[in-house]
C-alpha cells in the first residue's frame, strides 16, 4: 500500500567517530616533534629590526643565539644593553664571554661540522652597534665567520 | 567439568580521544614556531698581528663607501644619501661595467664596503645591510631573466646556471674593520 513511507520514527545513523583519535593522534605527533621543550628564559628584549630580504636558516640545531638587548627586569638589571647565552647574562670578554660560550658550543658538535655552525645575533633594534661589533670581533678571533643578524620579515616603512 | 570459555570483553576507547585531545592542546599551547631568520653575513678571518695586512691595490671607483653615522644617517661616496635611495644606487654601482667614471669598473670588480660607527643603532645597520643585499638580489634578477628566462631564486640551487649568474655577480659587501669616528657609544 505505501510504497513511499515515511520513515518517520527513523533516527539519524550516528556518525563513526572512530577514526576520530587517530586524526587526533596525529595532530599530537606532529606537535609533539615541533615542540621545542626547554626555552630559555629570555632576560632581556629582543624586538628583531624588520627587514624584506630575509634567509631562513634550514639547520636549527648548528646555530648558536647571542641575545642583546636592555633587560627586561631593569630594576635589577639596569637599563643598559646586555648580552644573554642560553639563560644567563654574559659578557663579552673573558670566562664568561662570547669565546668561552661559543667555544663550548662547538664542542657539542661533531668534529666535521664545527665549521657550519652559525652565530646568530638576536639584538634589540635600539642597541648600539658599538657592542655588536665588539662580539663580532670576539667571534673572528675563534674563527666562528658565519654569522646571522636575526631579523623579522617585513616591509621596510621609510 | 568445563569452563565455559569466555570471551575477553573489548576495551572500551572511547575515551582515548580525549586524552589525545588533552596532550593535543598541551602541546598547541607549549609549541613556539620561532623561525631562525635574519641577514647572512660571512665575517672576514681575524687579521694576524705579527702580519702586516696585505695592501690591496683598489681602484677607487670599484669601491662603493657606505658610511652610517652615530646619527643613523647615510653617507655614500662622501654624500649624504636617504636610505630608500641606497638600493637604486648600489645597483647603478655593479651594474656600470666601466660606463659611468666613478662606479665600478665590471660587476665582478665591484665592492660595497660598509662602515659604521659605535653609535650606529642595529635596525638602522641592518636596514642598510638590507637594501644593499637587495640591491645584489635584483641585480641577479634581471641577470637571469634576461639570460635565462628566470628570476635567480627559481634557478636550481648549485646548478651552472645559477652559479654562473653569482659568478657575474659575486655579493662582496665588506664589513670594515671596526673604526671609532666619534666618542659617543
Amino acid at each position: 500500500m505505501s510504497k513511499f513511507k515515511k520513515n518517520k520514527g527513523k533516527e539519524l545513523p550516528a556518525i563513526n567517530t572512530s577514526a576520530l583519535p587517530d586524526i587526533v593522534f596525529m595532530l599530537l605527533f606532529f606537535f609533539m616533534v615541533a615542540t621545542k621543550m626547554r626555552d630559555p628564559t629570555v632576560l632581556v628584549k629582543t624586538a628583531l629590526p624588520i627587514v624584506s630580504e630575509v634567509e631562513k636558516i634550514e639547520k636549527k640545531s648548528w646555530v648558536n643565539h647571542i641575545l642583546v638587548g636592555p633587560p627586561i627586569n631593569t630594576s635589577k638589571s639596569g637599563t643598559a644593553p646586555r648580552i644573554q647565552f642560553d639563560d644567563k647574562f654574559g659578557m663579552v670578554e673573558g670566562a664568561n664571554g662570547v669565546q668561552a660560550y661559543i667555544t663550548l658550543k662547538k664542542n657539542e658538535h661533531p668534529e666535521g661540522v664545527r665549521d657550519y655552525l652559525t652565530t646568530a645575533i638576536k639584538a634589540d633594534r635600539s642597541v648600539k652597534m658599538g657592542l655588536i661589533q665588539d662580539i663580532k670581533q670576539e667571534l673572528r678571533k675563534i674563527n666562528s665567520l658565519k654569522l646571522l643578524y636575526s631579523a623579522s620579515e617585513g616591509e621596510v616603512i621609510e | 567439568m568445563a569452563r565455559k570459555s569466555r570471551k575477553i570483553p573489548e576495551i572500551n576507547a572511547g575515551s582515548m580521544a580525549d586524552i589525545a585531545f588533552l596532550l593535543l592542546v598541551f602541546f598547541l599551547v607549549t609549541t613556539t614556531m620561532d623561525q631562525q631568520k635574519g641577514l647572512r653575513v660571512q665575517l672576514p678571518p681575524y687579521p694576524d698581528p705579527n702580519v702586516p695586512p696585505p695592501v690591496v691595490e683598489q681602484n677607487d671607483r670599484n669601491v662603493l663607501e657606505v658610511l652610517v653615522n652615530s646619527g643613523d644617517q647615510l653617507l655614500v661616496e662622501r654624500k649624504p644619501l636617504r636610505i630608500n635611495q641606497l638600493t637604486e644606487l648600489t645597483k647603478r654601482h655593479i651594474q656600470n661595467e666601466g660606463r659611468l667614471p666613478n662606479f665600478a669598473d665590471s660587476s665582478q670588480a665591484a665592492i660595497v664596503s660598509l662602515k659604521n660607527d659605535r653609535g650606529t643603532s642595529v635596525q638602522r645597520y641592518v636596514e642598510v645591510y638590507n637594501e644593499l643585499i637587495r640591491a645584489y638580489v635584483e641585480a641577479r634578477d634581471e641577470y637571469a631573466l634576461n639570460k635565462f628566462g628566470r628570476s635567480f631564486k627559481d634557478l636550481p640551487k648549485k646548478s651552472e646556471q645559477a652559479l654562473e649568474v653569482q659568478k657575474k655577480y659575486p655579493m662582496k659587501i665588506s664589513e670594515a674593520e671596526p673604526v671609532e669616528y666619534s666618542s659617543s657609544n
